[in-house]
């Protein structure tokens, strides 16, 4: 339960200060940290244009999608409070509610019927079959290594200790952060403000979206940013005191958010067709942390 | 005893009836007996899942012996999910057979194969003496391609057919090998002596023996590379035998591996990596082929292979606990498995059902020449929706109950301490993910192609379908709710056949029934999936409520600028999985035409691709190609000529009466000249 507050509460302003990060490096004064929910919150107030091809799959999936997202953030613990939805394998729900949304994104932008849309919605559905691998090798290395399988037993028991523990850390933060970006469609996979619609994958699936379903997505996806936070924070959180816990919680996220920021100033964008293999570099890292796993309980060799 | 009798005489009685009834008549009646028969068969079933396996010894003939028949936990299981799906492929095929009321002898024939796929296999589920096995098998096999070749016209539904005769020909000799080489050594043809073979012989012995029948078995179940009929039958058939064949059929072949492997006793270890192996390269394969087609329902017969594999994977996992003496592996393995065996049953005969529906609406199966169907098949969109998310194992279906207990099963393997077993479990748990995520690519394209967007052409009379097909539709669904929902009564049912994979580990202490924790957890996934239903229903109250007061326009969609009519201008089937073909090509035979759009007043371009299975080209053209060189040379002896048979008949009595005598003349020679 804690987590679900803590999560809502860094939502609140986790994009805000990735752009306030981003116009800060590029010079500029920019928006509050929280623009982007008062924009959220004055679409939820407006009215909707829909496109004659759609059909109700248009009108549920944005709905779908939020609930989805909801549902994610239900399983993640917090320090020593587990989340809602605590049970062994909880985190394979957690990817597979995850995909549900997904896919129900994907289908709304196909049933637009437009080529760019279907254009998003493809390189979506590829980019994020590639990315689960990764995600699902990383938490089978931690749940060999505690010997635990849901979340909050696997965060609770995951002791730092010698070096190899903290390369295993560094590295698993490293790849929750790649993933959160793929996940949410930012650098170096997807260029959020990009101004050609050829060019995008995420943005190009919602361009038919508009007024309380377009809040909903947008709101969505500072959702997924603080939960993939959250996943990071649990890991140097431990048994910290409750105090101690919060204080290290908002610390992660606004690093966190902050290294977004920087990573989209000074990246650009990889090319299309390059995303693929890079997303599957994100596996074999993946593998690393499964063979540092083994060293560091002496099964191998 | 009485009711068995009643079993196969009301299958005899209808079978004679059929043939002299009305048209009109013949479906329902057919329909009646397979009510009935299923009615019986489920009897048993429901007894043996409760504990009560029936057994009972049929006098038989002096050829075959005494014919037990053992109706047990694991053949109750499979009874019952095989006769579920039979019925609603039966109330469904009853309205989509009206199409086709003018061909009264074959409506009869395929009513009387219909009765006779189902009454064989539930039978091969209860009998246990191996030459009725194979009869009934062989009864199966012919009566599954009478319904396969329903549209014997069609010359691609003859051949397809005629592929799948052949092939599911090569899988009983296997089967038959298998058998011979245990009566063989052990003189009976109980199944029992399966396991006395295995008790008096090697494991390696054995583990050879589970091979051959592996082979004929996984033939049937359509492992990679035993698969390459199943992609043609499945969409040959009309829609509800192919429901029927992918839904049930081919799980007749899992039904044999699991028994064999209740039977047989060998290493489990070695077995069951080799299974998981099977597993994940069928699943691979499967899913990978799966995305590249443009034909809906041979699409979705490349997915019957993907979800063996996932089956296989289960299985491996199951036996590999066995032979590390993990019950809890193994409950997770075997209950897998076996719930996705039911899973598939349901979400795969729903697809195919609806596939049908499209079918008969557009005579097309093309999914490049759909588009929008869903605003005039509202129902038949959201039945397929349903059963597509089911099928990529997405919460809070039933696919994802099943796939959630292999994933711990991996997950719980991963415990292990040697490290080649972890190798195997990371490697399998990549490929699984991978399944996973590639099901999903496919099912979004072959949703979004056909039911969405605009219409890519016009169909002439395209509407919902009648009550009388979405009804069966929709008792599937509730069935497959049902799963996702309350998977903990789903598990206690299994239990019963799990305690019997549990009885081949004898040092294990047996518990009674499903292990607490495991249940514990089926709770909290159904309660999961409660809760994503309500808050999915939550959201979107709120959303409409919010929405009430403002204005809503309609308008056509953003197409960047440009006004005119966009809908050729959107994404195709082909152009959706193109990045994923580029990038996967290496692995393909894709025969690809491209006409590019050239000059000023371009005069249309094109771009065709045919996607071909590698497999199948080396292991069946190829070989067939070097067959059919050989025998070719032999071709002068077929010169068509009467006089020439009449010859080689007269070759052929002169040969059989002449060589015993020059036999008997040459051993004569030979005593007279060792007597000298």
């Amino acid at each position: 339960m804690l987590s679900l507050v803590l999560i809502l509460l860094a939502s609140l302003f986790f994009t805000g200060i990735i752009i306030r990060a981003k116009s800060l490096v590029s010079g500029r004064k920019g928006p509050g940290i929280f623009q982007p929910m008062k924009d959220v919150i004055r679409l939820w107030k407006k009215g909707s244009v829909f496109s004659r091809t759609t059909s109700f799959i248009f009108q549920i999936a944005p709905s779908v999608y939020f609930a989805s997202v909801l549902m994610a953030i239900l399983v993640v613990p917090f320090g020593k409070a587990p989340g809602l939805i605590s049970f062994q394998g909880d985190f394979v729900f957690f990817a597979y509610v995850l995909a549900l949304g997904k896919f129900f994104s994907i289908i709304s932008a196909l049933d637009t019927g437009s080529s760019f849309e279907g254009m998003g919605a493809s390189r979506e559905a590829l980019f994020s079959m590639l990315v689960e691998p990764a995600f699902f090798i990383m938490m089978g290395s931690f749940a060999m290594l505690t010997g635990q399988s849901s979340f909050h037993d696997i965060f609770i028991s995951l002791h730092f200790g010698s070096q190899i523990s903290y390369a295993l850390g560094v590295l698993a933060t490293f790849l929750l952060i790649m993933i959160a970006m793929i996940e949410n469609s930012r650098m170096p996979v997807d260029d959020p403000k990009t101004h050609l619609e050829l060019t995008m994958v995420h943005e190009v699936m919602i361009l038919d979206n508009s007024g309380f379903d377009l809040g909903l997505i947008l709101y969505a996806t500072n959702l997924k940013f603080a939960m993939y936070g959250a996943l990071i924070a649990n890991f140097f959180v431990g048994a910290l005191p409750l105090a101690w816990a919060v204080l290290v919680f908002f610390a992660v996220q606004v690093v966190f958010a902050m290294l977004a920021g920087l990573l989209e100033s000074f990246s650009a964008r990889f090319r299309m067709n390059h995303n693929a293999e890079f997303i599957y570099t994100l596996t074999s890292l993946s593998l690393l942390i499964f063979f540092g796993v083994l060293l560091l309980m002496g099964k191998f060799i | 005893m009485g009711l068995f009798y009643a079993y196969l005489g009301i299958l005899g009685a209808a079978l004679l009836l059929l043939p002299f009834l009305r048209v009109e008549a013949k479906g329902g009646i057919a329909i009646g007996a397979s009510c009935a028969l299923a009615m019986i068969g489920g009897y048993f079933a429901v007894l043996a899942l409760s504990g009560h396996e029936t057994g009972l010894i049929l006098a038989g003939t002096q050829v075959t012996g005494p014919i037990p028949i053992r109706i047990d936990a694991l053949s109750g299981w499979f009874i019952l999910l095989i006769n579920f799906t039979i019925l609603t492929g039966g109330f469904y095929g009853l309205q989509y057979m009206k199409a086709y009321r003018d061909q009264k002898a074959n409506l009869s024939l395929h009513c009387m194969a219909f009765l006779l796929v189902q009454s064989m296999l539930s039978l091969l589920c209860a009998v246990q003496n191996s030459l009725v096995f194979l009869f009934a098998w062989e009864i199966m096999a012919l009566s599954a391609f009478l319904l396969v070749i329903f549209e014997h016209l069609k010359s691609d539904t003859i051949r397809a057919g005629i592929n799948y005769l052949i092939q599911s020909h090569v899988s009983i000799v296997a089967l038959m090998a298998g058998f011979i080489w245990v009566a063989y050594r052990m003189g009976s043809y109980d199944f029992q002596a399966i396991r006395d073979f295995s008790a008096s012989f090697s494991h390696l012995n054995s583990l050879a023996l589970f091979l051959v029948f592996f082979a004929g078995f996984g033939l049937k179940a359509g492992f990679v590379p035993f698969h390459t009929w199943l992609p043609y039958a499945h969409p040959a058939a009309p829609s509800h035998v192919s429901g029927l064949m992918s839904g049930v059929l081919i799980k007749i072949g899992i039904y044999g591996i699991l028994r064999m492997i209740l039977l047989v006793e060998t290493d489990y270890l070695v077995l069951g990596f080799l299974l998981l192996f099977m597993g994940v390269i069928s699943g691979l394969y499967g899913v990978m082929l799966a995305i590249l087609q443009h034909n809906l329902k041979k699409l979705l017969a490349y997915h019957s292979i993907e979800n063996i594999g996932i089956i296989g994977i289960g299985i491996g996992l199951g036996t590999i606990g066995l032979g590390l003496d993990n019950a809890a592996l193994s409950t997770l393995g075997f209950a897998g498995a076996m719930l996705h065996v039911l899973n598939h049953s349901l979400f795969k005969s729903l697809l195919f059902f609806s596939a049908g529906n499209v079918y008969q609406a557009t005579q097309s199966l093309n999914i490049e020449h759909f588009g929008g169907l869903i605003k005039k098949m509202p129902h038949t969109a959201g039945l397929f929706l349903v059963a597509s998310l089911a099928i990529c194992g997405l919460p809070p279906f039933n696919g994802f109950v099943s796939e959630f207990l292999i994933y711990s099963g991996l997950y719980l393997g991963l415990g292990n301490d040697s490290p080649v077993m972890l190798f195997g479990f990371v490697a399998s748990l990549f490929g699984l993910v991978l399944i996973g995520g590639l099901a999903i690519f496919c099912f979004t394209k072959a949703f979004g192609a056909v039911f969405l967007g605009s219409p890519r052409r016009e169909f002439a009379h395209v509407s919902e379908v009648g009550l009388g097909k979405l009804i069966p539709m929709y008792a599937v669904v509730v069935a497959m709710m049902s799963i996702g929902l309350f998977p903990g009564f789903y598990l206690e049912l299994l239990s019963a056949p799990l305690a019997a994979f549990e009885a081949k580990m004898p040092g294990v202490q047996q518990a009674a029934g499903i292990p607490a924790n495991i249940a514990g957890l089926m709770t909290d996934i159904g309660l999961c999936a409660a809760g994503l239903i309500a808050l999915v229903g939550a959201v979107f109250f709120v959303r409409q409520r919010a929405g009430r007061r403002q204005p809503v326009m309609v308008g056509p969609t953003w197409g960047c600028g440009y006004v005119g009519d966009a809908s050729r201008m959107q994404y195709t089937a082909s152009s959706f999985v193109r990045t994923y073909r580029k990038l996967f090509e290496p692995l393909f035979s894709i025969h690809k035409k491209k006409k590019p759009v050239e000059g000023i007043f371009p005069e249309g371009g094109g771009h065709e691709t045919h996607p071909y299975d590698k497999t199948e080209l080396w292991l069946i053209d190829k070989p067939l190609k070097i067959l059919k060189d050989f025998i070719g040379k032999f071709q002068f002896l077929q010169n068509g000529n009467p006089q020439f048979y009449i010859f080689y008949g007269v070759v052929f009595i002169a040969l059989v009466i002449l060589v015993p005598m020059l036999a008997e003349g040459l051993s004569f020679l030979l005593d007279f000249l060792n007597q000298l």
